[in-house]
């Protein structure tokens, strides 16, 4: 008895400890990442890589003096939040219409959005770009602003979707025998049952707006450039700045780390549309 | 995930049409509508340019000479030096991704869920975080970080045990661009598999324990039917977006040195924005639709089955 619990216990501690060893690889780059942000450029330059050092606020007071970080944090802001909202305004109804009144082409139409998704970036790069060049929008925060509503309407309204077939039928049922009109069953009844899981919905929305990297770098420069682009103007070898560089990605990635962490269980449900829960 | 309920419910919001009459009646292709107009607009309009555009002669350092060419673009595109390594990286990059981060992802979250042990939230935590680091953020923190042959992490660590320290980027281009990839989408299947792990029935497993199946055993018979599902689904995501990776090239090596790290999208975008040759770059933008098409037509025939036909 005492054996065989012994040993469960000792397999347990090693199981862990092995857990923790991974973990601790896994993550090293991005714990480095932010203690280098701490550190001078000669420091973090330093060979062999130091590990204990005097830390300095330096990298962050300084972060608006080699490009204006507000400007492109604010575009990243301005253009995921544009984006996720007007993706779920279109999004919620077309999610309704699907979940409460089922066809026979529902389930066609949902996989059939999906399969937009198949569609590569690159494939439709020159059109897209060439329209947003005759109709002045290089370089505009509108163009990011429709095309990452259309890149992610596909899974919200997935997302939605599963969110929405999980609510009894009977509750809605009740609310129109009640008279409710369809506006008033959306707005009424299904949004403030399914408040987590709109949230959700919309934070998974952000954070591929916020990270997204193809059409940021390719259609903006300057102006309406998001953080993404920023950090990618660092790829210069015009000089060695990996302590400014590092304090610059930590402030941008920070947000969003902390998102995920909130909402990772959700967000394998809309990840995984609505398969794994 | 029951969905049995799909049948019934419709039924009765049927019903409920016919007793009612006005503002609840079929609100469905008028509420659907927006989404499908726009994402129809959204494949159909630059799709059909792209098309346009590869068959004529069209570069934006030439204008006016845009006559019809037939396939002459594609001829081109195909028989250009950087078309091969481009389609080999492509495979080679999507290929290796999936199969380490399908085959550590499940290593990994059984390992997390075989024992109780201090800290599994912190963990876990640890282990999705790079998920959500943006591309370019992880493409230059392994970049000057980790692979940079002087400074860089991983040269002290060949130093420690004596080695010659690797300049990853020159020398492996095409492997340094899987691990920072890898590194970016290990967590992704890691965070599903997990949560799918979790609603294993544990009655079920404990039951196997009892009639003396040893943990191997109930891994294979057990665990991994299970994660079936998950995993096709896994698998299509990264699918999707390993086939288009951009950020990670463009800002590390630029696709060199040649072709060595060129994928398809890196070739594309080359053509495209740095040699303007539209024509050309529309033509292997169409190849590149069409690999991720056939891509497409296997997975979601195959997710297509796993999402709806629930049992």
């Amino acid at each position: 008895m005492m054996t065989l619990k012994q040993s469960r216990r000792l397999q347990s501690v090693l199981l862990g400890s092995l857990s923790w060893v991974i973990a601790a690889l896994i993550f090293f780059p991005i714990f480095w990442m932010v203690l280098t942000s701490f550190k001078t450029e000669i420091d973090a330059f330093a060979t062999p890589p130091q590990f204990i050092f005097t830390p300095t606020l330096e990298n962050y007071l300084h972060i608006q003096e080699r490009s204006d970080y507000f400007h492109f944090a604010w575009n990243s802001i301005l253009i995921s939040f544009s984006a996720t909202i007007l993706c779920l305004l279109i999004a919620v109804p077309a999610a309704y219409s699907m979940a409460f009144f089922e066809t026979k082409r529902t389930k066609g139409t949902l996989l059939w959005m999906l399969s937009t998704k198949m569609l590569p970036p690159v494939g439709v790069l020159m059109p897209i770009y060439l329209l947003a060049k005759t109709f002045g929008l290089l370089d505009s925060r509108i163009a990011l602003i429709v095309i990452y509503t259309l890149i992610n309407l596909p899974i919200v309204v997935w997302m939605i979707y599963t969110y929405f077939k999980d609510i009894p039928g009977e509750i809605l049922e009740a609310s129109r025998l009640d008279g409710a009109t369809t506006r008033q069953e959306i707005f009424k009844v299904l949004i403030p049952i399914c408040k987590g899981g709109l949230a959700s919905t919309a934070l998974l929305s952000l954070i591929l707006c916020w990270n997204e990297a193809f059409w940021s770098l390719n259609l903006t420069s300057s102006n309406a450039a998001p953080l993404t682009a920023l950090i990618a103007s660092y790829s210069s070898p015009e000089g060695l700045f990996w302590a400014k560089l590092s304090a610059v990605s930590t402030l941008a990635c920070a947000p969003i780390l902390i998102f995920g962490w909130i909402s990772q269980k959700q967000l394998v449900r809309g990840l995984s549309f609505g398969a794994v829960k | 995930m029951n969905t049995s309920t799909i049948t019934p419910r419709a039924a009765s919001a049927d019903d409920n049409d016919h007793q009612k009459k006005g503002s609840v009646t079929k609100p469905g292709w008028f509420l659907v509508s927006p989404s499908v107009l726009l994402l129809l607009v959204w494949m159909v309009v630059p799709l059909g340019m792209t098309i346009y555009f590869s068959l004529i002669r069209y570069n934006l350092l030439n204008p006016g000479e845009n006559e019809f060419v037939g396939l002459e673009n594609f001829e081109y595109f195909v028989t250009d030096s950087g078309f091969f390594p481009g389609a080999m990286n492509t495979l080679l990059l999507v290929g290796s991704v999936l199969a380490i981060s399908v085959i550590l992802g499940v290593l990994i979250s059984a390992l997390l869920e075989a024992s109780e042990f201090l800290g599994r939230g912190i963990v876990r935590v640890l282990l999705i975080s790079p998920f959500f680091i943006m591309p370019t953020v992880s493409a230059l923190i392994w970049k000057n970080l980790l692979f940079h042959p002087v400074s860089g992490i991983l040269a002290s660590v060949w130093k420690l045990f004596g080695a010659q320290p690797i300049d990853w980027l020159a020398n492996y281009p095409m492997l340094s661009i899987i691990i920072i990839v890898s590194w970016q989408w290990l967590p992704f299947a890691i965070l599903i598999l997990m949560t799918a792990m979790q609603s294993l029935d544990q009655e079920q497993k404990e039951a196997a324990r009892l009639d003396g199946a040893g943990p191997i055993a109930i891994f294979w018979h057990l665990t991994l039917p299970h994660l079936a599902r998950p995993i096709a689904v896994v698998v299509m995501i990264e699918t999707i977006f390993l086939l288009s990776v951009f950020a990670e090239i463009f800002t590390t090596t630029n696709g060199g040195p040649g072709f060595a790290s060129t994928n398809l999208a890196y070739l594309i975008y080359n053509q495209a924005l740095l040699q303007f040759d539209v024509g050309m770059a529309s033509a292997g933008g169409l190849i590149a639709v069409v690999i991720a098409n056939i891509a497409a037509i296997i997975l979601v025939r195959m997710i297509g089955k796993n999402l709806t036909d629930k049992s």
